[in-house]
């Protein structure tokens, strides 16, 4: 065991707007394929706990798939896959649509399982006070629902930031992609990936601070 | 143009072959990982429990950041750390122990949940029936702790089964990689990763019906 390697900083100090920028890149895909996970991932929920019988069955070989193949099998799925049918998608859209996939499977139970934490007569007292069954819906179930899966949402955002990660092997530019890039470019492979490493770290703590911070004014009472 | 048949031949026989021994390779990385990963994560576990403080600031702090970074972007830097260091680790021994310290890191939680599970007047029961602190551990706190978090545990060690395909940006020819290059070499992509989502199925799915089998057993 013999140590003569120098460390070079200043490269990767010269690169840090670029990682900076890219690491917005990150964010932003994060935070689309969540909405557009919460907004799949409910209505499989839904379709799972009382859906036509095939609808149910697709959403739940959907969850299942999502939860049990690893999400770099998933992205690979959505580059070659849909490249057999003659669908090339770009690598934006591959990472987009592999991570809301992953999200809505992960989420869809997580609904579901606060959907069953509401008990029945919840929704029975609000509809024998007059309320319709939208408005026992959006009024009594939802906030409650909403409540319990808060924290696990939460999680699932983190794990959007942590999974975009694979994005490098599928040749996107967030951040990963963006320091592999740059980092063979020089040759400094470890330098690149411990500032990179650092930066996720800031971001995880910045979601769960502000999530910490949010969950103080949304659930006061 | 006989020869362009040698670089794109269809899927055949072998190849279902290639993709068991990769699938292999998988299982051994999981299994390696999650055998060590737990062990460890249960050492790390009693520590934060013991130690509220000082733990919290040193071990607690090294295993969140472990939690906080991406695996991918942890086997990428630890393996040049190898080198850096002039370790020179094959990219499976490099893969089972990142891919286990990561592991750890997870089960730490996971059994210091136990061992909180575990309250403090059933633990002063013990030992004021005259168990030693190791009895009061293993005849009181393990048994309950292990049944409170045990599907947790399953979670991760699924997790972590799904993460070892993150093993392949280190070249280990493990089931995914084994996929993607045949991908490029019979040109059947749908086929190839049917076989490949199947076989990662066939090894994540038993394992959480039986974890959901056995939770039930003990829950009665």
């Amino acid at each position: 065991m013999n140590f003569d390697y120098t460390f070079h900083w200043r490269p990767v100090i010269r690169k840090l707007p670029e990682l900076l920028e890219a690491s917005l890149v990150t964010l932003q895909i994060s935070v689309l394929s969540m909405i557009i996970g919460i907004g799949i991932g409910l209505v499989l929920a839904l379709l799972r706990m009382g859906g036509p019988k095939y609808l149910s069955w697709i959403a739940t070989a959907w969850v299942e798939t999502a939860r049990n193949t690893p999400a770099l099998f998933q992205l690979f799925f959505f580059s070659f896959g849909l490249g057999a049918f003659g669908l090339h998608l770009t690598p934006y859209l591959i990472v987009l649509a592999g991570l809301s996939f992953n999200n809505a499977g992960y989420l869809a139970e997580n609904f579901r399982g606060g959907f069953q934490a509401v008990p029945d007569t919840q929704m029975r007292a609000a509809r024998s006070l007059g309320m319709s069954t939208t408005q026992a819906y959006t009024r009594i179930i939802i906030p409650q629902v909403f409540r319990i899966v808060y924290h696990p949402m939460t999680n699932q955002l983190v794990w959007a930031v942590l999974m975009s990660s694979l994005a490098m092997i599928v040749g996107f530019r967030e951040l990963a992609g963006e320091t592999q890039a740059q980092a063979f470019k020089t040759f400094r492979i470890f330098e690149y990936f411990a500032v990179t490493a650092l930066i996720y770290y800031v971001m995880v703590k910045m979601i769960l601070g502000i999530s910490r911070l949010l969950s103080w004014r949304l659930f006061r009472y | 143009m006989n020869d362009s048949i040698a670089f794109f031949s269809g899927f055949g026989p072998k190849d279902l072959w290639f993709l068991t021994q990769a699938a292999w390779q998988t299982l051994l990385i999981s299994v390696l990982s999650i055998s060590g990963g737990t062990i460890l994560g249960i050492f790390f576990g009693w520590i934060l429990s013991e130690s509220k403080v000082v733990g919290a600031i040193t071990v607690g702090f090294i295993l969140d950041a472990f939690r906080s970074v991406p695996l991918i972007i942890q086997l990428v830097l630890f393996y040049n750390l190898f080198n850096v260091i002039g370790l020179a680790v094959s990219p499976f021994w490099a893969g089972v122990t990142i891919l286990g310290v990561y592991t750890s890191a997870l089960v730490a939680n996971v059994a210091r949940g136990g061992i909180e599970a575990v309250g403090a007047p059933m633990r002063r029961a013990g030992r004021s029936l005259g168990m030693s602190y190791l009895q009061t551990m293993r005849y009181v706190v393990w048994p309950i702790g292990l049944r409170a978090v045990f599907p947790s545990w399953v979670g991760v060690a699924l997790g972590v089964l799904k993460d070892s395909a993150l093993v392949s940006v280190l070249g280990h020819p493990e089931l995914l990689k084994v996929a993607r290059d045949l991908i490029t070499r019979t040109q059947q992509p749908l086929l190839v990763l049917a076989v490949a989502g199947a076989f990662y199925f066939a090894l994540s799915f038993p394992i959480s019906r039986y974890a959901a089998h056995l939770e039930r057993k003990w829950q009665s």
